[in-house]
């Protein structure tokens, strides 16, 4: 089941938490504790807005285990507007296509289910960023 | 000892089996295959240590520990024996553990095995194992496949550098072609331009002809020190004078600049530092074309192209066998077949087949110096041999 696994990772999930490093300042998504960018230790917590924009995406057609209820589905290396480039699920993309470049915003979705009766893990995925004042 | 006082590591023997779904031959069969032919190319030398390349038994044969199940079921029980995982890149980790183990004099024959058993589960079970050699919190929790990550970096490479669709076409062209009169690979078809441009899309905008098939197959090499090899061996000497291996950031979205294989980058430039021979005096090149992209990023990475113009030495020709710098040259991971951890064990074995004037219809004319570089994942780790052939004097 690996409960406890998933609800260590429920900040990352959840809100993207992340880290910023105390010495250089980088913004660091997935948190690693040491800052890939000048090696200090980096255990400040830090909140990522969830925007960011396509850095290249492709369609899943051939799903491994736990994903195949899903096909196709589109996936996504998005680069956050703080940095860091982060790989998730599009989603909400309607009949819109997707191109390198365009702008994104992180929801909460399912990731994956385990059959009928196995555990369901939600997490981060991105949407076309909505326009101010469009409805959530 | 040679006069500049490093240990000499020779090739004794080599052995493969044909790549394929074998649904009749077990992963310990696939094994003794290659282990009897390489111990029989090597004259009977018997080795002391047994190094097995292998990702995928634990997950897809419910089998571990095959160093010493396969020692014992090879007719080796007794030797030291274990196993090595390194994703794709196991094989030619499994060599460099050998090279050190040789180097270290604490040992005088090793054999290198690569093995891999696909077929007993469905695609679904293997996407999953496979997917295990990215991150499992950040990426494979968001069902990205090896060949989707591969996707994401091919479009953003036909993207970053404005070059056509079908730019790396020319990499699976050439690759089928060298196929065809390899009696190990998988397909043995060469396939044309319009072919590949219709294929099916795998995952946009990487298609059928830009993924290696998974499939069975067992290599082995055996090595040895140089002074304990009798000067009789019947094939010409192949001596091992580059080894390096290094490790880049884990998941694709951690590289400073996903299109630069830094750990690819980092092992070739060690290990031909090491062999004291420049880029340009390398005779061919076997890399890992699991996905086409990787062949452009290898390419440029060993420095054999700018960043961003590997794919045009595929468009241009100079990756075939007379070409420059002739690359896959039994028809690589794509026609060949991709047998995961056992692949960087089949391209040091191809390799030496090319410097023994042993590799018939495939040939590489004079060829006398290989660069043989191995990939796992998405290219966290690289491993990098040079081998060199020697005149049977020395």
């Amino acid at each position: 089941m690996e409960t406890s696994r998933h609800w260590r990772l429920r900040q990352q999930r959840y809100a993207l938490v992340g880290e910023v490093c105390p010495n250089c300042e980088v913004k660091i998504f997935p948190p690693r504790d040491i800052c890939p960018d000048c090696g200090e230790e980096a255990r400040q917590l830090y909140q990522f807005s969830g925007r960011g924009e396509v850095y290249s995406h492709t369609t899943v057609y051939q799903a491994p285990a736990g994903h195949t209820d899903n096909v196709p589905y589109p996936v996504a290396i998005v680069r956050l507007e703080e940095g860091p480039l982060v790989t998730a699920q599009l989603t909400d993309l309607d009949d819109r296509s997707v191109e390198i470049g365009m702008p994104v915003e992180m929801v909460t979705r399912k990731l994956r289910a385990d059959g009928e009766r196995g555990m369901l893990v939600y997490g981060y995925k991105f949407r076309p960023r909505l326009k101010q004042g469009e409805a959530n | 000892m040679k006069p500049n006082g490093k240990p000499q590591i020779l090739i004794a023997g080599i052995g493969m089996t044909p790549v394929g779904e074998h649904w009749e031959i077990s992963l310990r069969n696939l094994a003794l295959d290659a282990i009897s032919a390489a111990i029989a190319d090597a004259g009977g030398l018997r080795p002391q240590a047994l190094y097995v390349a292998n990702m995928l038994a634990p997950a897809l044969s419910g089998q571990s520990h095959l160093g010493a199940l396969l020692a014992d079921y090879s007719g080796l029980r007794g030797a030291e024996a274990t196993t090595i995982e390194s994703a794709g890149a196991s094989g030619g980790i499994a060599a460099r553990q050998a090279y050190l183990a040789l180097a270290s004099g604490a040992i005088e024959v090793a054999l290198v095995l690569g093995v891999e058993k696909v077929t007993d589960k469905d695609s679904r079970q293997v996407e999953a194992a496979l997917a295990t050699a990215s991150d499992a919190d950040y990426e494979a929790i968001q069902g990205v496949t090896a060949g989707a990550q591969a996707a994401l970096l091919m479009r953003r490479y036909l993207y970053e550098h404005a070059a056509p669709d079908d730019a790396l076409a020319g990499f699976s062209l050439t690759a089928h072609q060298n196929g065809v009169s390899n009696p190990n690979a998988m397909f043995r078809k060469a396939i044309s331009l319009d072919q590949y441009a219709n294929a099916p899309m795998v995952s946009e905008p990487l298609n059928t002809y830009d993924a290696a098939p998974m499939a069975d197959g067992a290599a082995a090499l055996v090595l040895a020190r140089g002074e304990i090899l009798p000067q009789d061996n019947s094939h010409p000497r192949v001596e091992i004078v580059g080894s390096a291996a290094a490790t880049a950031a884990f998941a694709v979205h951690d590289q400073p600049d996903p299109l630069t294989l830094a750990a690819a980058a980092a092992s070739a430039r060690s290990a031909l530092m090491q062999s004291e021979l420049q880029t340009e005096q390398v005779d061919l090149f076997e890399l890992h074309d699991r996905f086409s992209i990787f062949a452009a990023l290898s390419l440029e990475a060993a420095g054999f192209a700018e960043r961003g113009a590997g794919w045009k030495l595929a468009k241009d020709g100079e990756i075939g066998l007379n070409g420059r710098i002739p690359i896959c040259t039994f028809g690589g991971s794509k026609a060949r077949g991709e047998p995961g951890a056992a692949t960087g064990v089949y391209q040091l074995a191809e390799a030496i087949s090319q410097l023994q004037g042993r590799a018939g219809m495939n040939q590489v004319p004079e060829a006398a110096i290989a660069l043989v570089q191995c990939l796992g994942g998405a290219g966290a780790t690289a491993a990098t041999h040079v081998l060199r052939r020697i005149s049977n004097e020395i």
